[in-house]
């Protein structure tokens, strides 16, 4: 019993005063965000010091490959051959430089080639418009990405000759175009559909809630490369002859409807987060359940899965990739296919490809990135109040 | 109190859902069943549509032609993506003879996978793509009308070793690309005659050739056509040689559908009539005036100022003369794309002329 009572008075009442401590030497200033930053602890301290060091060894290495060993001017592979430059050879961007038309367009015929450049000034046109959240009449904005964007884009790329436009066969496409084009079709697909499956698999309508989880399930049973053979090796050999689907619009499909399987359960995620209590409380108000959800349930729910949301994108956009195997001449194809020329065969053309697609999809996936943070910070001031 | 339901919602989610599963949920059907739908489809596009093909690509007004999407020498696309190359030339030769324009054909870069598939499902014409031509895919209901390029496997090793001939290559080491005919083709050939060999295997052509160079490996084995490409892409490409000798026939030919025979014979007679053209001494730069001149009755009957043989093909008179002209004949596209005019610099070889010792011989035109 005593025992029990000093444990209490011990853990619970202070019976001596803290001796002072002296006044922290310095509260601002450099000096000190490095000293509380870098080497709080001796482990902050090692850790500081390994990664400098690593930093102080691979910095000069990728600057040296990058910039200062690099080729900037050349018309033929030889330019980049050490013998010829007279010092180690870095990244041949001279290779890069004489096949970026195509790295860009494909095989786009050039003088349509303002139709793509078109394409993606609207389309920087229409994400500015909802992703800056100072621009005026961001509905229409959102409207004008989902729903405008995507018909102008199709009658613009593919052509519609009654306004003039050629059209262009598919199968010219290339480059950047096909993976800017793959991967807004399939984030501009993937995310409305996604919600509908998120709301269905949730839905007490039997019929509609197991057809969401099959067809959920299905997709997210399935790898999307077996996806994408199915779609451009097998698919064409089932259809009646006479009956053709372009071979760009097939791995479309497939891609919108495989992410969509995903973003589902990234938004169901959300939805079951939100307490029930919120739609009751909706209900009583008086809204209906479909207002109710959309201006209650729905922008709470999506607020939470920005970061799920964001992922499945970054994750969607580097999948696109995979259509090169089935012959879709995306941005990696075309690359490829630029470094087969023999005239530009040199040791450090591939690596220079590769070194170029490296940042060409970091620079893209870490803007993403870098957005979904503003946007999750910008959302969380909310709760901050 | 009810979940909550929202209705268009879910219906429109349920309408998504009946569309694309029936066409898709058919995994059943995996490679084995392949050649069986094959042929059942190529019966369809063979005689059920009731015109061929070449009026097909008339009526269309372009030729579409599966190329490999990028293999040094056969086809390439420029800066501008405009496609070179032997088997891009060989479609520029089959459109030239149609439309008198090299520039009437979209390429189609087919990966090694959809390539048949792409020809059966009639979203190509013509398939030219440095394809083997071998027994099991002939009788798959597809056809290979002429050899367009015969390659063979070879070695690259380095001149230092000083090798002549592959059977000094006894207890060697060699690089080899994983899950080709590579390997079975080189355990066939040093096993009846009693070598020994090594193998080194990676999972793409770089790291084997990173392996080579490295000295991991004697040599480097893959098709001769390849390895001309591959020596270019090594740091000192004059210290490699690629073996004269070859392992195994790689024939290449260009498919079309079976069941259609005058497009048949159009392609099979283009890669002739090239042939022809170059033994009669038709060159690029000197066709029209061999037309204007027409010394040889060879000649007159190639390009078409006698005979009319080009209408039998259901071309025009002039077809070959159409093909020259644009294109050229074999030597010229030979010599443009993989001869001594290119950083590949491959030898005539087999590919030469009959009678010059090679094995390209173009049955006569008349």
């Amino acid at each position: 019993m005593s025992r029990a009572d000093g444990f209490l008075t011990e853990g619970y009442v202070r019976k001596t005063l803290i001796p002072p401590a002296p006044p922290p030497r310095r509260l601002g200033g450099p000096l000190a965000w490095v000293r509380t930053n870098l080497f709080a602890s001796w482990t902050d301290g090692l850790v500081t010091v390994l990664i400098l060091a690593a930093l102080a060894w691979l910095v000069p290495l990728a600057l040296r490959f990058l910039v200062f060993d690099a080729v900037w001017t050349g018309t033929s592979g030889e330019a980049c051959r050490p013998e010829v430059v007279g010092h180690p050879v870095g990244a041949c961007w001279a290779f890069i430089g004489e096949k970026i038309n195509y790295l860009a367009y494909g095989s786009y015929p050039a003088a349509e080639r303002w139709r793509p450049n078109l394409f993606f000034a609207l389309l920087a046109f229409g994400a500015g418009w909802m992703l800056w959240l100072g621009a005026p009449k961001r509905a229409w904005g959102a409207a004008y990405l989902f729903v405008v964007f995507p018909v102008l884009a199709y009658a613009l790329l593919a052509g519609m000759p009654a306004l003039g436009l050629v059209s262009v066969a598919t199968g010219l496409w290339g480059g950047l175009l096909v993976t800017v084009v793959v991967s807004m079709v399939g984030i501009v697909a993937s995310l409305p559909l996604g919600i509908l499956l998120a709301l269905g698999r949730r839905s007490d309508w039997p019929v509609v809630r197991y057809a969401c989880i099959g067809f959920i399930e299905f997709w997210r049973g399935v790898p999307l490369i077996t996806v994408l053979f199915m779609a451009n090796v097998m698919l064409p050999l089932f259809l009646p002859g006479d009956l053709t689907v372009d071979r760009l619009v097939r791995p479309l499909v497939g891609i919108a409807l495989f992410a969509s399987a995903y973003m589902a359960e990234v938004v169901r995620g959300g939805l079951q987060a939100i307490p029930e209590g919120q739609m009751r409380a909706a209900l009583a108000l008086g809204l209906t359940k479909t207002q109710a959800l959309r201006a209650v349930v729905l922008p709470q729910a999506l607020k939470i899965v920005v970061p799920g949301i964001v992922n499945t994108l970054i994750g969607l956009f580097k999948d696109t990739t995979l259509v090169s195997i089935v012959g879709i001449a995306d941005f990696i194809r075309v690359l490829e296919a630029a470094r087969a020329d023999p005239r530009w065969s040199a040791p450090a053309v591939p690596a220079t490809a590769y070194a170029f697609a490296a940042l060409f999809y970091f620079a893209i996936c870490f803007g993403m990135a870098r957005y979904a943070g503003f946007i999750e910070r910008r959302l969380a001031a909310g709760d901050a109040r | 109190m009810r979940v909550v339901r929202p209705r268009p919602a879910l219906l429109l989610a349920l309408a998504l859902l009946g569309t694309p599963l029936p066409a898709w949920a058919e995994p059943a059907k995996t490679d084995s069943v392949k050649t069986d739908s094959v042929k059942t489809d190529a019966t369809k596009t063979g005689t059920g549509k009731a015109e061929g093909t070449l009026a097909q690509v008339k009526a269309r007004g372009h030729l579409v032609c599966g190329v490999s999407p990028g293999v040094a020498g056969f086809s390439v696309p420029d800066g501008q993506g405009h496609w070179t190359g032997l088997d891009v030339d060989f479609c520029r030769a089959l459109a030239a003879a149609i439309f008198d324009s090299p520039e009437a054909v979209r390429f189609i870069p087919q990966s090694s996978a959809a390539r048949f598939t792409a020809l059966q499902s009639g979203e190509i014409d013509v398939l030219a793509r440095n394809t083997t031509w071998t027994l099991s895919r002939d009788t798959a209901a597809m056809n290979f009308p002429a050899i367009t390029f015969y390659d063979g496997q070879g070695f690259l090793v380095r001149k230092a070793l000083n090798i002549g001939a592959v059977k000094q290559l006894d207890r060697a080491t060699i690089c080899l690309q994983q899950g080709t005919t590579t390997e079975l083709n080189l355990a066939d050939w040093f096993r009846t005659r009693g070598l020994t060999y090594q193998v080194v295997t990676f999972a793409n052509s770089e790291q084997t050739l990173g392996a080579y160079e490295s000295g991991r490996c004697d040599a480097y084995s893959t098709d001769q056509s390849s390895l001309y490409g591959e020596r270019l892409k090594t740091a000192h490409p004059d210290e490699h040689v690629i073996l004269s000798e070859a392992i195994s026939k790689e024939p290449f030919a260009p498919g079309v559908r079976q069941g259609d025979d005058q497009w048949r014979d159009i392609v099979a007679w283009t890669h002739y009539a090239m042939l022809d053209a170059e033994e009669a001494g038709i060159r690029q730069d000197n066709v029209e005036q061999m037309r204007r001149e027409a010394p040889s009755p060879d000649a007159r009957r190639i390009l078409g100022l006698e005979g009319g043989y080009g209408e039998r093909l259901g071309l025009t008179a002039d077809w070959v003369a159409r093909i020259v002209r644009h294109v050229g004949n074999y030597g010229d596209s030979f010599a443009r794309n993989l001869g001594d005019g290119t950083p590949l610099k491959i030898p005539r070889g087999l590919n030469a002329l009959w009678n010059q010792g090679g094995l390209q011989y173009g049955p006569p035109i008349r």
